[in-house]
């Protein structure tokens, strides 16, 4: 049981110091197992994307131990954990992120260029695979500013199934579509937890979402409510 | 992370800002085009005025001075000798301005290595004739041909052949303004009176014009022969043994090493024309100063551009890092972009430059002084393309680093948490 654990926070704590010390983030733990879909909810200014930031190893300016894949963040330097980023976590934000200087596709292959593991070729064809599996294969050459919301969103999922990572995380990933793109693409995780058995960690604020994810976690005030 | 797409990145991250990138990319074109074409004039007139002294002077002359003898009778004395002596006003003896067994001290320089080529000179006073005037003058006595090879005399002959001198006997090369002063034409005969008090006829056979009118002035040549004539001295006289080294710094050496070996007086080029060292030296120090403030000045205007794209590019650097690009995979790729800019523009610049210095050397420059000169010198030495592209590269690569380094430490979680 304790292989398929693969990210644990013990007792995280983050605070601002901006002038006054405020508390975001008190005493956070829990730990994701694979293949689960698992949500973090909670009201704005609850903390929940300082989390995500994080257990995503960008944000390292916190107390407490975070475990990613077996290995503690705290020991790393910061090129070893951008390797970790790109090779064992995938990222979908709330806004797109698309670079707008390459196509939808080159978009898709931008962080197997960083990984270097497979052959341009083979990439291109997994990137594609990737767009055919999400139905916008049609846009592969597309320049990414010419795609819409919706597309541009499941050109980011196609960009964090890429390296073909251990765990996905989403910043608000419907918050900026309209309820049938947002449809969509929460149908798409869903797939992926089930398909590709891929665990998914998901900051949202729609309720209606988080009820339909396997795990909710809640957050108020920095702390955790609900497990 | 493989070149390739560091560059692939690069580029397209370029593409989208080309404007600006050409213009950053234009500036450096520039400056390396003046850099090059800059100090390709400045030391092609350095060579230039140089060459209308230095070329023209031997490197060693060797020579009897006129100088009192070092030795008085009065140190040869046994009773005097440990007594101090004071003697005012010393004259030199008789001096014989012959240099002993000079045909055997040419044979002997001919030998060393260290020496390109060696020419005999005779040098005396006379006075041109013309008319109840007399006019001051000093005949050089040459070895035709070996003063031609060596010290570029047929370059200052205007009129007339320099190889006349050797074959029409009694024949004189006159100076330009010594020529023009005295009404002289090629064929006439002019008389001139040597110091013994003789009067010579000498045939007019071509004039010589340095560039310096008053050595023009006083200035003529003939064979050593027709000089031994006029002093009437033996075929074996020589008064001055002219040297020209291979390497032209290791004169003052050399000239001490022969004064103790022969006996004789030996003047290295470099006591006799410091001060035109001295003066190329500092324009070129000046130009330089000047084609290197171009290049920084480009430097900035990179810097100022790659500042703009990471400000626009905020959003593309944070999602590379949030996707696993490290910070030094950002710094190399605008590091990358600079460089790109940088060896653009050098190419550009050194086409450019080229041209330029082409189009100055056909720009026509006729001064009266320097007779073989037609257009502005240029110096088209490889050296200066050299240092262009050195220092650009060097340049750029500083404007790029510390904008890339900037890019390398933007925090992807403000940027993105930011919109």
């Amino acid at each position: 049981m304790k292989k398929n654990i693969v990210l644990e926070a013990h007792s995280i704590f983050k605070s601002f110091y901006n002038p006054v010390r405020v508390d975001i983030l008190k005493d956070v733990s829990f730990s994701l197992n694979r293949g689960e879909f698992t949500s973090i909810v909670g009201r704005s200014g609850s903390g929940k994307s300082t989390l995500l930031y994080i257990l995503s190893t960008m944000d390292t300016d916190f107390t407490g131990e975070l475990i990613v894949d077996g290995s503690s963040v705290h020991t790393k330097t910061e090129k070893e954990l951008a390797a970790i980023r790109n090779e064992k976590i995938g990222f979908v934000f709330q806004f797109h992120y698309l670079l707008n200087e390459f196509s939808a596709l080159k978009n898709v292959m931008l962080p197997g260029f960083k990984l270097n593991k497979v052959s341009q070729e083979e990439l291109e064809h997994n990137a594609y695979a990737f767009l055919k599996d999400l139905g916008i294969e049609k846009l592969a050459n597309t320049m990414a500013y010419k795609l819409s919301g919706g597309e541009k969103q499941r050109v980011a999922i196609a960009r964090a199934m890429i390296n073909d990572p251990l765990i996905i995380m989403c910043d608000e990933p419907t918050g900026n579509l309209d309820s049938k793109n947002a449809d969509i693409v929460f149908n798409i995780f869903k797939e992926l937890t089930q398909t590709y058995n891929k665990t998914l960690l998901m900051v949202t604020h729609d309720l209606d979402f988080a009820e339909k994810t396997d795990r909710i976690i809640e957050l108020d005030d920095g702390k955790i409510v609900r497990i | 992370m493989k070149y390739k797409y560091l560059i692939e990145i690069a580029g397209a991250l370029m593409l989208a800002r080309w404007k600006q990138t050409l213009v950053a990319a234009i500036g450096v074109t520039f400056s390396i085009a003046l850099f090059v074409a800059l100090l390709g004039f400045m030391e092609g007139l350095n060579n230039l005025l140089d060459g209308i002294v230095l070329n023209r002077t031997p490197h060693i002359r060797l020579y009897n001075d006129i100088k009192p003898s070092q030795q008085q009778p009065i140190d040869l004395s046994e009773k005097y000798k440990n007594y101090h002596n004071y003697i005012s006003s010393i004259k030199p003896a008789n001096t014989r301005i012959e240099i002993y067994n000079a045909q055997q001290i040419i044979n002997k320089l001919k030998k060393d290595d260290r020496v390109e080529g060696v020419a005999a000179k005779i040098t005396t006073q006379v006075f041109y004739n013309f008319g109840n005037i007399d006019l001051n003058g000093i005949i050089n006595g040459i070895e035709v041909n070996q003063e031609s090879a060596l010290f570029a005399f047929s370059d200052y002959v205007m009129e007339g052949n320099y190889q006349d001198l050797e074959k029409v006997p009694n024949s004189i090369i006159l100076g330009y303004s010594a020529a023009e002063i005295i009404n002289a034409k090629i064929g006439d005969l002019i008389t001139v009176t040597s110091t013994e008090g003789e009067q010579f006829y000498l045939k007019v056979v071509g004039f010589f014009q340095s560039g310096l009118v008053e050595i023009d002035k006083v200035q003529s040549f003939t064979s050593l022969q027709t000089t031994r004539k006029l002093l009437g001295v033996n075929s074996n006289f020589i008064s001055d043994i002219q040297i020209k080294l291979k390497n032209l710094n290791e004169a003052p050496a050399l000239a001490n090493e022969y004064e103790t070996f022969f006996n004789v007086n030996a003047e290295d080029i470099q006591t006799a024309n410091a001060q035109f060292e001295t003066g190329s030296s500092v324009r070129s120090i000046i130009s330089y100063a000047v084609g290197i403030t171009l290049l920084i000045v480009s430097g900035f205007g990179i810097y100022n551009i790659l500042n703009m794209l990471i400000y626009e590019k905020m959003d593309t650097i944070a999602i590379l890092k949030a996707t696993g690009f490290a910070g030094s995979d950002v710094k190399n790729i605008f590091i990358t972009i600079s460089l790109s800019i940088g060896i653009a523009g050098a190419l550009g610049g050194l086409s450019f430059g080229f041209l330029l210095s082409l189009g100055i050397d056909s720009i026509p420059f006729n001064t009266p002084s320097l007779p073989k000169v037609n257009t502005y010198p240029i110096d088209y030495g490889i050296q200066y393309y050299t240092i262009a592209v050195v220092f650009a590269m060097a340049t750029t690569f500083l404007a790029g680093w510390m904008p890339a380094k900037k890019a390398s430490k933007v925090d992807p979680v403000i940027i993105i948490r930011g919109k």
